[in-house]
């Protein structure tokens, strides 16, 4: 039985189109409504048949003409061919040449789609020339590749996600009160604890003489004459607004704005990311077809520059190299013994506890730092400018030198753990993200101990106020200074440590150059940085409407500033960042940001005491109450639908019913993958089988010709009687030994 | 843009969007470039071959490792010595376009990487894409051991029937499930 399979495939056979074609691959073409061949088939058989179909008459020549029509629409269209231009000139007349046989009606059809077909690519083309910096990011394409192009559109879709979001508080929130002066409208702000001492907010605008560089720490830290402006929640304390058409209420559009715009991000980000996932998810990228992948799509055909060139190869080089260095590891780590196994592991815990240990040191400290920097903003203690500075920029100082310090740390230690590469690569990666975002909740955490804290006993009205007259505009300050610093650092390290280091590298020739090397454009470390400002604007844009605005600003600036770094001092890395994967990754990292930034926000809104003194909120207990209050307002079918909505039988039985979903899809996607490994091996069969019989048929052949021709054909049929003469009479000799016209084989 | 645009008139130009991926722009873009490489006296530039140097003398194909083989696969000429015609310059644009389905791409990347122009990827062909990728002179190569490794899990990936080659429908089927392939597969003028 097994000498029937065991073939020895390196036996010369000779190349047949026969061969290439697997057994399903012409059932697959036939079922392809607009395959190439089968509107070939279609349109040359009408060709030979056309003279004697109009011939035919009445009935006949109508259906014809239904099926013409019905192909002609179905068809590909002429460029999708892969021939030359003559040869597809050639298609395109046959066709038009078949398109003259419709009739009036048909033809009209065809020049009104062709029309309108001009007309979207015209528009699309258009369209496309208007997207933000295109020539830019091409330039930068032709010469760092895909790899960093994939982070500056990520930058671009931040400011585009960035201006939209504030477009929707600008419409929502600060539209309606700048246009209060000019429609004739009233404010209601029902203030019923009037002079009690919730409602004291005492001024914070600076009164006499203003030295100047008093107005620079107010700008820096959005206290002073910045406080209140439309800049913080502190401004809006308006609760409706009565126009002579109806009543706005600002409360509740001030809360649905802010869901609206996590939502919006939500589903935009999703929705960009959908493609880059569904190839993640087919399987683990790494270990699935990485070799054809990085040999058939390694070379990007972008580049232009000739050491870039160099650059890409070595590059491939290296790759190539780590990837079968990991494959001949991972043979031997199949081979360790228990006790080595039992030694990695505790190395392993060692040094997770430590860092571990390490990222608790940096949260206490920055909670210490956040305290400290409350305290002293409290105090009102001026020592000089610069320590007032330093102060109020304490939190922000000391996350970004955990933030700087940290990956170092990550990437020695990851060094003695003995993953493979690319599960460093990985491992280093999810620490930082984790590092970075969590740094701003302990921020978040450290500002609300504060609030709510008041001593022994409980507080009076819900948090602090002797402390904090109006906290969500404290909590917006802390933001927006976060913001600022972020963006200063930024433009600081590009200016003051990579414009000397390439000047360093490039003129002075030393130990030391040759060490630190030319600066290279890290994508990961860039693509956090830009995650964490955009984390901070989600958490802010609630406490702080303007927000958004500062920070397209500053992505837009950024931009520039990244542009000219890449090109002045960069060189391209050499562990090269894949496209696709990076677009997942970026992507899942925002995501990463925006469900750690709906935590603070959904805490405040719905536990901590609003603000009495300022705000929208003046009149509710919480936030969350200006929503529960108009849903009361609602006439009573909608209230028993809403209220049906968020009881506990709602939303349990959803939970069930999303279970019971998921569930199935995984179950399907089970079967379809087993299905896939049955079709696998059945191609296997049938190339074996091919290879089997066509092996056979050229030993009968090789034996009918040894053979001395006087024996005949017929006396053959004694060795292999079904293969031989059948073989010999059904099919020509001449249709297994020639060699075929390689031009004609590629084509499908 | 003066003279040369008039030699590409309204109607050629749109023929050219009918039969290719490329736009108006593009076209003219490509046209432009074309004429640039059109030796002095030559007045019809649609019909003229240029010879291969010439045309590898574009930057989008100087430092490309697969230029030559670019060059053979889409010209039409009867010598095949890789010279195009404006025709065959804007099939390669095509080809190579943002806008080109994954089917063209992945079959003209398959005439490219063939290198013996035999239908299919034997051992031989892939050993020479390798070397093209890395470089392939002494000291920038694998050596003969780490060659046959990486042939032989290519092989192991993408042969589905085993029989020691890869065929136009494996190399498709493998470039639908490669994610990098469309982006990296794009020239642009």
């Amino acid at each position: 039985m097994d000498s029937v399979f065991n073939i020895d495939i390196r036996e010369h056979i000779p190349n047949n189109p026969l061969l290439y074609q697997p057994p399903s691959y012409d059932s697959l073409l036939y079922r392809r409504k607009s395959s190439t061949i089968g509107s070939k088939r279609r349109s040359s058989s009408r060709g030979r048949f056309g003279s004697l179909n109009s011939v035919k008459s009445g009935g006949s020549t109508i259906k014809r003409q239904d099926d013409i029509e019905k192909s002609l629409l179905e068809e590909r269209p002429v460029r999708e061919l892969a021939k030359s231009m003559k040869e597809k000139r050639a298609v395109r007349d046959q066709r038009s040449l078949k398109a003259q046989d419709l009739s009036d009606w048909g033809q009209w059809r065809q020049n009104t789609r062709r029309c309108l077909k001009r007309l979207k690519d015209n528009a699309e083309d258009r369209l496309s020339s208007l997207k933000l910096w295109r020539s830019d990011i091409r330039q930068i394409e032709a010469r760092f590749g895909t790899g960093i192009l994939s982070y500056f559109s990520f930058l671009r879709f931040l400011v585009v996600l960035n201006l939209v979001i504030f477009l929707l508080m600008f419409c929502f929130i600060m539209l309606p009160i700048i246009i209060i002066p000019y429609t004739s409208a009233n404010i209601t702000q029902n203030d019923q604890d009037h002079g009690s001492v919730c409602s004291v907010y005492p001024s914070s605008t600076r009164l006499g003489l203003v030295i100047f560089h008093e107005h620079i720490t107010d700008l820096l830290s959005g206290g002073g004459f910045l406080e209140q402006t439309y800049l913080f929640y502190g401004f809006y304390k308006v609760d409706k607004i009565q126009y002579p058409n109806g009543t706005y209420n600002l409360a509740l559009a001030y809360l649905l704005a802010t869901i609206a715009y996590l939502l919006v991000s939500l589903i935009w980000i999703v929705k960009r990311s959908a493609t880059g996932f569904k190839q993640n998810l087919v399987k683990d990228e790494d270990s699935f077809q990485c070799f054809c992948n990085k040999i058939f799509a390694g070379w990007d055909f972008c580049i232009t520059n000739e050491k870039v060139a160099d650059l890409k190869r070595s590059s491939l080089l290296y790759e190539l190299r780590t990837d079968l260095e990991e494959e001949r590891i991972k043979q031997e780590k199949a081979k360790r013994t228990r006790k080595d196994k039992c030694q990695i592991y505790s190395l392993r815990l060692v040094l997770n506890v430590f860092v571990m240990v390490v990222l608790a040191a940096c949260f206490y400290s920055i909670y210490l730092a956040t305290t400290f920097s409350q305290e002293q903003q409290r105090k009102q203690v001026k020592v000089n400018f610069i320590m007032d500075l330093i102060h109020e920029y304490l939190p922000s100082i000391v996350i970004t030198l955990a933030n700087f310090l940290t990956p170092l740390l990550f990437s020695v230690i990851i060094n003695f753990e003995d993953y493979s590469p690319a599960f460093e690569i990985r491992f280093t990666l999810i620490r930082c993200v984790f590092m970075r975002l969590t740094s701003i909740g302990v921020l978040l955490f450290s500002l609300w101990s504060q609030i709510t804290n008041c001593g022994e006993e409980p507080c009076l009205c819900g948090y602090n106020t002797a402390l904090y007259s109006c906290w969500e505009t404290r909590v917006g300050q802390e933001m927006y200074k976060l913001t600022v610093f972020d963006f200063i650092i930024i433009v600081a390290v590009t200016i003051l440590v990579e414009f000397p280091r390439k000047l360093i590298v490039t003129y002075w020739k030393s130990g030391l150059s040759d060490w630190w090397g030319e600066q290279e454009f890290a994508i990961p470390q860039n693509v956090l940085e830009i995650v964490y400002g955009q984390t901070i604007c989600w958490i802010g844009a609630f406490y702080c409407p303007v927000l958004p605005a500062i920070c397209t600003i500053k992505y837009f600036l950024i931009f520039y500033v990244k542009k000219l770094s890449l090109i002045q001092n960069c060189r391209p890395s050499t562990r090269p960042f894949r496209a696709s994967s990076s677009n997942f990754f970026f992507l899942g990292v925002l995501l990463i940001g925006l469900s750690l930034a709906c935590v603070p926000v959904t805490v405040s809104v719905a536990q901590i005491n609003s603000s009495r003194a300022c705000g929208p909120f003046v009149n509710y207990n919480t936030s969350w109450e200006a929503l529960t209050a108009s849903v009361m307002e609602l006439p009573h079918g909608a209230q028993t639908f809403l209220y049906a909505l968020s009881s506990e039988a709602f939303a349990v039985s959803f939970f069930v019913v999303s279970c019971l979903a998921m569930f199935y899809v995984i179950a399907l996607a089970g079967a379809h993958k087993r299905v896939i490994s049955q079709l696998k091996d059945q191609l296997v069969m049938g190339g074996r089988d091919k290879h089997f019989l066509i092996l056979k048929l050229l030993q009968a052949q090789r034996l009918s010709q040894a053979q001395p021709r006087a024996s005949g054909s017929k006396s053959r049929s004694r060795g292999s009687p079904s293969y031989h003469t059948s073989f010999n009479s059904d099919f020509p000799e001449g249709l297994l030994l020639v060699h075929p016209v390689p031009n004609s084989s590629t084509q499908v | 843009m003066g003279t040369t645009a008039s030699q590409l008139d309204k109607g050629m130009l749109s023929e050219y969007q009918e039969l290719t991926f490329l736009t108006k722009q593009e076209i003219l873009l490509a046209y432009k470039r074309f004429s640039e490489l059109l030796p002095k006296e030559e007045t019809n530039g649609i019909s003229y071959r240029i010879p291969m140097n010439a045309i590898l003398e574009l930057p989008e194909l100087k430092t490309n490792p697969f230029n030559e083989r670019i060059c053979k696969v889409f010209s039409t000429s009867d010598s095949h010595d890789g010279s195009l015609n404006f025709d065959d310059f804007l099939d390669l644009l095509s080809a190579f376009s943002d806008s080109a389905t994954l089917e063209i791409k992945s079959h003209y990347a398959f005439r490219i990487f063939d290198f013996d122009d035999d239908g299919t990827l034997g051992r031989q062909d892939l050993e020479k894409l390798v070397n093209c990728l890395t470089g392939g002179t002494g000291d920038t190569s694998l050596t003969p051991d780490e060659m046959k490794q990486l042939i032989d899990n290519i092989l192991e990936e993408s042969d589905i029937d085993k029989d020691g080659t890869v065929n136009l429908s494996e190399f498709q089927h493998v470039i639908s499930r490669s994610p990098d392939f469309v982006s990296s597969f794009k020239i642009v003028l």
